[in-house]
């Protein structure tokens, strides 16, 4: 039975129950606690009303401003591309040749075009643009198609062999597929142009015949000095850089077979501000003319 | 350690051990008023950190069109300290690192010296609790009357008083936040910004923080603060040793304690007599509320007002100044053994805190007056380490950092050498000036840089190469050391 009393070592009063003759202290939590509890409950239920709270059966109850953390990132987003939006206003109306005489602007399109390229051309040119065997290193000074800014915004926008119409087009026969060269002038053809490069030749190979097959066959495009066209994207044969290798056989595969490589057009699937900003940043990775 | 002096017949006082319960609320402290050395001491302290607190502000330091003209300012949008003819750079906060070894050393020797001085007279906790004290004191009267006024009723009088001493306090409290953020931009902008409330809302915030924690610390828990808050009496305590000098009770001369009379009486008939009257001053005039007859302990915070209020009895009762005075307890051992006392500052630890702060501080100067105000940092490309050119020429590409600490505008000539015929190329410069970087006034510029071969140079795989960048027009010069990578 509960009965009220004062604990006598305590001065407490006790809770008035008893179990198995132990008593209970009655020590009230203090009044300011109590109110701050209920305070917290009165809070917590103006929550539900101005924030999100309630699941229904197919929504929920959108509280009374509409808040939503989803619209919060969609807000922060479109502020970082509003700010972004100035700059690239700015990259959009400068020329070409005029963003690299601008250090901020500059800074901006290499962090840009570092950016895109690491998205869209490192598969193939690899995350520092130092290419691999038929994907050009653009960081060198030898260019198929020109290494000046308009050039390289061209070729990046076009192509090469992407069935784009501006495309950078061109065909090398494959002289020993086609039958156009038996395979001792191929061996022949092959020596002549390393040797241009002052690469060593196979011994007993005749150089005399493969200059002339090189003048009758190979010259239209690549010169008579070999030193190529940018014009037709007919590669310098004299220097040190060999797209798809250097040695006798690569040189001799390339020649019996051809070479084609593609290289996409992107003027349909990256926005021209952003294929401007890698063309100057492709330009100030070293190569550029 | 001296040994114990023999033939003593008077033992040092043995504090009483609390028989409070462990958790008691504290006891509000009414400290009186005091004249005398040590207070003058600090008052003179207190206006001197004081002034320099509220008003170095408002000091100006010309460094010409493109700096501020503040003396002491933490700039921190734009990430720069000044101080005087010093402008300090982020990269540069090791100075910080050694000003703390400085003041922790000199807190240090302070204590090997004299105990707590710092605690006594320096410590903003110190100097702001004596601030409210005053004002306490000025507007409630001594320690009797405010002791009495706490016990008594409140009636519109009290409630007056409350009211102007606490106003004054809060004054005080927003003019210390106020000064703070004075430190963090141009003082008389903000002045006239916060005045016409366009000031920015942290400065608002800065100062209501400052406000609430000065006016809690300094007018309500007060020596609290040391006692319970502060970890360096506890650092102190282990740090001190036997020779340093502390607010001393000299209990050989003070003990037994006695009435003037009585002690009349007994030095009449050639007994020993203490010189203490147990008139209490000690303990009304401290600020801790400590006894100090009961020895060293962690509430005493040495600020010697103690030493004046019992001087000022000594003067009254004719006994010669010093019963409490800076001392140690080896020279209460000497002087009941009959010996002279003997101070000893030479100690190996005074030296070693000296030399630490003389090196430290040594080393700051070397390089602050060594350090250059144009500074370069070179980050090689990562991928592709080198590039063959089509001519068989070798080239590496840097991401460079020039660092313009002056106030205007320089231009830097880069140059390279530790390879054969390194021919310099800075992206974005035109052919005729690849090498001629413009920097901005107090600024930093980052450029791409290509450095290249010649295809006839004999290199290494890996090849040191040393990067100079030279002011064009005062030939300052600043170096960094990279890689040249080659096939």
């Amino acid at each position: 039975m509960a009965t009220n009393e004062i604990d006598a070592v305590t001065g407490t009063p006790t809770t008035g129950h008893e179990w198995d003759g132990i008593k209970e202290l009655n020590t009230p939590l203090p009044r300011w606690w109590l109110w701050t509890f209920y305070a917290c409950i009165v809070w917590s239920v103006a929550y539900w009303i101005v924030y999100p709270a309630w699941p229904l059966v197919s929504s929920y109850t959108t509280g009374l401003f509409g808040y939503s953390s989803r619209a919060n990132v969609a807000a922060d987003i479109a502020a970082l591309q509003a700010l972004r939006g100035a700059k690239s206003i700015a990259l959009g109306k400068t020329e070409l040749v005029d963003i690299e005489k601008d250090p901020a602007l500059l800074a901006f399109a290499r962090a840009q075009g570092r950016a895109a390229f690491g998205d869209n051309c490192a598969p193939c040119h690899g995350s520092g643009a130092a290419g691999s065997k038929g994907y050009p290193n653009l960081n060198d000074d030898d260019w198929l198609w020109g290494g000046t800014l308009d050039a390289v915004y061209q070729t990046i926008q076009y192509g090469a062999r992407s069935g784009h119409a501006k495309a950078r087009e061109n065909q090398m026969p494959a002289f020993g597929k086609d039958g156009t060269l038996k395979k001792d002038e191929i061996v022949q053809v092959a020596s002549y142009v390393r040797s241009l490069s002052g690469l060593t030749v196979p011994q007993g190979v005749n150089l005399e015949a493969g200059k002339k097959l090189f003048a009758d066959n190979c010259a239209v495009c690549h010169g008579d000095d070999a030193k190529g066209n940018q014009e037709l994207g007919a590669p310098n044969l004299t220097d040190r850089i060999w797209l798809y290798g250097g040695d006798q056989d690569s040189v001799i595969d390339t020649i019996a077979n051809a070479r084609s490589g593609v290289m996409p057009a992107w003027t349909d699937r990256l926005d021209p501000v952003t294929i401007k900003a890698l063309a100057v940043y492709v330009h100030t990775l070293g190569g550029g003319r | 350690m001296v040994p114990p002096p023999m033939n003593v017949s008077v033992k040092p006082p043995v504090a009483a051990l609390p028989e409070a319960p462990l958790y008691e609320s504290a006891k509000k402290n009414y400290p009186q008023s005091v004249h005398g050395r040590f207070r003058t001491v600090k008052w003179v302290l207190m206006a001197v950190f004081l002034g320099i607190y509220y008003l170095l502000p408002f000091v100006r330091w010309d460094r010409g069109p493109n700096s501020p003209s503040q003396a002491v300012l933490v700039d921190i949008p734009n990430t720069r300290f000044y101080f005087f003819f010093i402008e300090l750079w982020p990269q540069e906060v090791y100075y910080f690192t050694g000003l703390l070894v400085i003041a922790a050393m000199t807190l240090f020797l302070m204590n090997a010296v004299a105990g707590r001085i710092w605690c006594g007279y320096a410590c903003p906790q110190t100097v702001w609790t004596d601030l409210f004290y005053a004002v306490e004191r000025w507007i409630e009267g001594d320690r009797r009357e405010r002791m009495l006024k706490a016990k008594a009723g409140l009636d519109a009088r009290r409630v007056g008083e409350l009211a102007l001493k606490h106003g004054i306090w809060l004054t005080i409290a927003w003019w210390t936040g106020g000064a703070w953020v004075l430190y963090f931009a141009d003082a008389p902008t903000l002045v006239k910004e916060l005045a016409t409330f366009e000031a920015p809302m942290v400065a608002y915030a800065c100062i209501g923080i400052l406000t609430f924690t000065t006016y809690t610390l300094a007018g309500h828990l007060r020596e609290q603060v040391c006692i319970y808050m502060c970890p360096w009496p506890r650092i102190q305590a282990a740090l001190t040793d036997e020779w340093a000098l502390n607010v001393t009770y000299r209990w050989d001369r003070g003990e037994p304690r006695t009435s003037i009379k009585k002690a009349a009486d007994l030095r009449s008939l050639g007994e020993k007599a203490g010189d203490c009257v147990d008139c209490l001053q000690c303990v009304a005039v401290c600020p801790t509320g400590v006894d100090i007859r009961d020895g060293s302990q962690l509430g005493c915070i040495q600020c010697g007002l103690c030493i004046d209020a019992c001087d000022t009895v000594m003067a009254k009762v004719g006994r010669p100044f010093g019963l409490i005075a800076y001392d140690n307890d080896v020279n209460i051992e000497r002087r009941l053994a009959g010996e002279a006392p003997v101070y000893r500052f030479i100690r190996a630890r005074t030296l070693i805190y000296t030399g630490i702060i003389a090196l430290v501080g040594a080393v700051m100067l070397y390089a602050l007056s060594t350090r250059t105000l144009i500074d370069i940092n070179v980050l090689h490309d990562r991928n592709p380490l080198f590039v063959s050119l089509s001519d068989g020429s070798t080239r590496n590409a840097y991401t460079i950092r020039f660092l313009n600490k002056r106030s205007d505008l320089r231009t830097i000539e880069l140059s390279a050498a530790g390879v054969p015929i390194p021919t310099v190329h800075v992206i974005g410069e035109e052919p005729a000036s690849r090498t001629i970087v413009a920097v901005g006034p107090d600024q930093t510029r980052e450029v791409r840089v290509l450095i290249t071969v010649p295809p006839a140079a004999r290199i290494d795989k890996s090849n040191a190469i040393t990067f100079t960048a030279r002011d064009v027009d005062s030939g300052d010069t600043a170096t960094a050391t990279d890689h040249f990578f080659g096939p």
